[in-house]
């Protein structure tokens, strides 16, 4: 009995099995699953993206300043034309009480520091403008200010509230971070620091 | 002289109108302001419609609406203002545009085709299912040389020595003869 019985000798000669026609059904769906995954993904990055932190660049932004209260002969500007003076700034709303505190000491700031090379820059977060002109009357303030404008700027800083500080030096780069009001004692220790850079 | 005493006559009738279109300017209800302000959520408060929120910057929002209604602006006008100043964010319907067409529109219209297009194929391989069930086994035995071509010899009948079916197939007879001694040892 040397011979052998063939019996799985015959499934290795069996013709291959015709490759299936991509369905173009299932190459819909795989689609539409990998669009929906990278919308999620899209989504949760945006979510979870991280408020600009002390010693990062911080991200330009437009502004279209009141009228009476632009900077440097200018209607609009940009972070970027203010490249080589330290920015401080300023979150601010008319119906929030802790701004009260702080505006005075940021018009202190302003006319102190404007000729050495600091903007003091207003911001105006979800505010009503008539009411911000009048807030900004109320306090006799001159320096720079501008609506947040589609909440594009308080959106990019992530900001938590109102009043809140950014402090920028000449490179760009944030300095520090103020939730809450500023007050003197820490704008004349953080701005000469920044402006003897 | 008539058409003097005609333009007197227009005059004392535009006078007479002036205090009541600004009375109506003036007067516009809390109910109306609301039927804006609930088409618009509040900035500072997450996820609260405009005309339930009870900070000062909602306030100072429902006021402004007040204002522009009184200045003969429409509802769409208004929330198209608020949208412009303070961002699509704010309206309770957010523009078909942009990355909200995608996540408000597309996204779920995809997802419910893509539902129902797995739940056809689902119902369909159901369907398939039974008629192969109930159809004739496929001989599991491959075709080919040395394999059997005839019916399937039965390994279990009772026999002694010789295998109960031949096929034909010295060298297979021989084969299924063992195994059949085999089974019965």
């Amino acid at each position: 009995m040397s011979e052998t019985i063939p019996t799985t000798q015959t499934a290795v000669d069996q013709p291959a099995k015709p490759r299936r026609p991509l369905r173009l059904t299932m190459v819909l769906v795989w689609l539409a699953v990998l669009g929906l995954l990278a919308i999620l993904g899209w989504g949760l990055l945006n979510t979870t993206a991280a408020r600009p932190e002390v010693g990062q660049p911080a991200p330009d932004f437009d502004v279209a300043f009141f009228d009476g209260f632009g900077w440097d002969g200018r209607t609009t500007a940009n972070l970027q034309d203010m490249r080589g003076q330290v920015v401080v700034l300023n979150f601010w709303a008319s119906w929030c009480v802790e701004c009260r505190d702080e505006t005075p000491v940021l018009e202190s700031a302003w006319q102190k520091y404007a000729d050495q090379g600091v903007v003091v820059l207003g911001v105006a977060y979800a505010d009503v403008e008539p009411n911000s002109l009048a807030y900004m009357d109320d306090f006799g303030v001159s320096f720079p200010h501008a609506p947040d404008l589609g909440t594009d700027i308080s959106q990019t800083y992530e900001i938590t509230g109102v009043p809140e500080t950014f402090i920028i030096d000449k490179e760009g780069v944030i300095r520090h971070v103020q939730i809450g009001a500023v007050n003197e004692a820490m704008l004349d220790q953080i701005i000469p620091e920044l402006l003897a850079q | 002289m008539r058409k003097n005493v005609i333009r007197w006559l227009l005059l004392v009738l535009l006078l007479a109108l002036l205090p009541v279109a600004v009375h109506a300017q003036d007067d516009i209800s809390d109910d109306e302001v609301n039927e804006v302000a609930k088409d618009l959520y509040c900035p500072v408060c997450e996820s609260t419609p405009l005309d339930v929120c009870p900070t000062q910057a909602c306030a100072d929002w429902r006021e402004l609406i007040r204002t522009k209604l009184a200045a003969g602006d429409t509802r769409q006008d208004v929330l198209d203002y608020f949208a412009r100043q303070y961002g699509d964010g704010v309206l309770a319907n957010p523009p078909r545009r942009g990355i909200s067409l995608i996540v408000l529109w597309v996204l779920p219209v995809l997802i419910v085709l893509l539902g129902g297009l797995l739940f056809f194929r689902l119902l369909r391989g159901m369907r398939v299912a039974p008629t192969a069930a109930g159809g004739p086994l496929p001989n599991p035995l491959p075709k080919g040389e040395g394999a059997p071509t005839g019916p399937l010899p039965n390994l279990f009948a009772k026999g002694e020595g010789a295998p109960t079916a031949k096929t034909g197939d010295e060298s297979l007879d021989d084969y299924i003869a063992r195994v059949e001694r085999d089974l019965k040892q």
